[in-house]
């Protein structure tokens, strides 16, 4: 008898032992998917508790500030379930019904599984919880009004989990479902239009990103960032470590691999990488130049070339080769040739620094150049790294340059 | 805690691999701090020493505890200054420290200070409540946190030699309203607030006719005690 207890008692040992070594690694699990979904991006506030919400969120409506997502019943998501969570990641909508602004990325995570869901959600409920209460937000009239989202959502938003494309390997499927899904990569990479929304036929087509002034290049034109002329190691380099052969990361994507990309393991990193690679279209023959070189571009470049040999092939090389990783090759470069110069003219005024990364602890920056060349050396060392060495940008005017100036920096 | 302590390992386990690795081929970048930090040189100067810019500080020589902490305090957006909370934004704690031990060990020389502008009363009142103070409206002497010497304390007290008016009078009027803070007690802000703005022209004009000194070290850490509490000096 007592030994029958004995093995009773044990089988229920062993059973909450796994039960809890199950719910840890749902909650593992949980974590590297909360990562994957740069979900402390929007959520933890600079100086603020993690998932604890309140950061400004500008937009070109008003101001948003993001929600408190730690376990506290009272201003966090305490009393949601795991049903509550996967409607507001899959519909946009919140327990009550009430809609979201599609600030929050729902239209990419409608594409994530409900097993992926409920681990995240497993994973908030784990956190600290933090009694701060959400601010309101600060939007104009008439985007105050919430059911206008309705219209939003008619126009741009479709709800449905991702579906596998069977006619490809389940890499490229995995990859899909990671830069389409959590990583909601055409939240920034596709046109935005007036209306704030992103029409499907221009996924991943790039565009300018609203209040931050940031060209988000395209991911399906090799004329921009489309990596379909990268090797696979290039791009896994860039996405984990934030350098590569290639080309470094800048800008808002510095901060995607610095909060994100970074903690992705080998094969999600390789996945989203042939994914990518598989979506840019061939290489297509250049454009023939629109315009000849003007006697003013002439000269602009003349004069590009004086500062660019003094102040930037100590690194970036006399044939704008480089010194990668850190110092990137500028000859061949996408990011600087393509058609908007918007990129390359900020590096050159604000500089900037790569993320720190596990792969990459102590990253190289490159100087700001605001304060130490006029608009027009600004205008003339971009015209001519746009033109030398077989590049095929266009030249850019000092006006371009000035307008520049004054672009948010945080 | 834990994450910290792992973090600086690896840190000094890569500083160490680029000790090893002396032949550096040509085509890459030198493994050095000075190269790493190059994105801070137009503004600061190649070591720290400053430019011809009087906004933009000396570095050089200051206590890394201080220049950690400042790095610390862009980075997160507390001290709001555009150019520099971009370029921290994505840098990891342990990559700051040893941005901030490299700056702190650079010892260019001190700038000959140039001749004020402001009359002889005025840089009489600044010496005044530099090395005095004025205990009737509760504004303790430069002197009795910076140092005898001005040259400051380890680990947070900066040397207040080498800087131009033009930044002394900036920071101060950051603190009087407020966007310069600091680890709570906060003492430059409750110092500040008791500053007039001729107090500021005054004391930032005579901090700035200051000679250099042969040896602008910063003192050892405790080595006279402060008037008040210091959220960024912990005793």
């Amino acid at each position: 008898m007592g030994s029958k207890l004995s093995i009773a008692l044990l089988a229920l040992a062993a059973f909450t032992t796994s039960v809890q070594a199950q719910d840890k690694d749902i909650i593992a699990r949980g974590e590297y998917l909360a990562r994957a979904g740069d979900c402390t991006a929007c959520h933890t506030a600079p100086e603020g508790r993690l998932f604890a919400g309140g950061r400004a969120m500008p937009t070109p409506f008003g101001t948003l500030y993001t929600s408190n997502i730690t376990p506290d019943p009272d201003t966090g998501i305490g009393k949601w379930s795991a049903d509550d969570f996967y409607k507001t990641m899959h519909s946009g909508r919140y327990p009550d019904g009430g809609l979201i602004y599609p600030a929050m990325p729902f239209a990419s995570y409608t594409k994530v599984t409900r097993a992926d869901s409920d681990a995240i959600f497993a994973y908030l409920r784990s956190i600290a919880p933090v009694n701060q209460k959400n601010r309101p937000h600060e939007l104009r009239f008439p985007y105050d009004n919430r059911q206008l989202i309705l219209g939003w959502r008619t126009l741009f938003f479709s709800e449905g989990e991702f579906k596998p494309n069977p006619t490809k390997s389940a890499e490229w499927n995995r990859g899909a479902y990671l830069v389409e899904g959590l990583g909601h990569c055409g939240m920034c990479h596709s046109p935005i239009n007036a209306l704030g929304g992103t029409s499907q036929s221009d996924a991943f087509k790039g565009g300018l990103i609203p209040m931050q002034n940031w060209y988000a290049p395209s991911l399906t034109s090799n004329r921009e960032a489309g990596l379909g002329d990268w090797s696979i190691k290039d791009i896994t380099d860039l996405l984990q470590t934030g350098v590569s052969a290639r080309g470094v990361v800048y800008g808002p994507m510095a901060e995607v691999v610095h909060n994100s990309l970074q903690y992705l393991d080998d094969a999600d990193t390789k996945a989203m990488a042939v994914y990518l690679k598989g979506i840019a279209e061939g290489s297509t023959p250049p454009p023939a130049s629109t315009v000849l070189p003007n006697t003013e571009s002439s000269l602009l470049i003349s004069l590009g070339k004086t500062v660019y040999d003094k102040d930037c092939a100590s690194c970036h090389g006399t044939q704008g080769e480089g010194k990668p990783p850190h110092w990137p090759p500028l000859a061949n470069n996408q990011s600087i040739e393509m058609q908007s110069a918007v990129n390359p003219i900020r590096m050159v005024l604000n500089g900037g620094y790569p993320p720190g990364t596990k792969g990459n602890p102590m990253p190289y920056g490159m100087p700001p150049f605001a304060g130490l060349l006029s608009d027009n050396e600004v205008a003339a060392v971009v015209s001519y790294i746009r033109t030398a060495w077989g590049n095929r940008g266009t030249p850019v005017s000092a006006r371009e340059a000035n307008e520049l100036r004054s672009a948010p920096l945080n | 805690m834990f994450a910290r302590v792992a973090a600086s390992a690896v840190l000094v386990v890569t500083l160490a691999a680029f000790d090893g690795a002396a032949a550096q081929t040509a085509n890459q970048a030198p493994d050095t701090m000075a190269a790493r930090v190059e994105a801070c040189t137009p503004c600061h100067g190649n070591k720290g020493e400053g430019t011809s810019d009087v906004y933009f500080p000396r570095l050089a020589g200051k206590p890394a505890g201080y220049l950690y902490n400042q790095l610390l305090a862009f980075r997160s957006g507390r001290r709001k200054y555009p150019p520099m909370n971009y370029l921290l934004e994505f840098l990891p704690d342990p990559y700051l420290e040893a941005m901030a031990e490299y700056f702190a060990g650079e010892h260019p020389a001190l700038p000959q200070p140039v001749p004020s502008d402001v009359s002889k009363e005025v840089l009489a009142q600044g010496e005044q409540l530099a090395t005095s103070g004025d205990a009737s409206r509760n504004i303790p002497a430069c002197v009795s946190c910076h140092g005898p010497g001005l040259t400051g304390m380890q680990p947070g007290i900066p040397g207040l030699l080498g800087l131009r008016a033009a930044y002394i009078s900036a920071q101060l009027g950051a603190w009087r309203y407020g966007t310069r803070t600091a680890k709570s007690p906060d003492c430059m802000q409750l110092v500040a607030g008791h500053l007039t703005e001729a107090d500021v022209t005054a004391v930032a004009a005579w901090l700035a006719t200051r000679p250099a000194l042969d040896n602008p070290a910063p003192v050892a850490k405790g080595t006279y005690a402060l008037p008040f509490g210091c959220g960024s000096q912990p005793n």
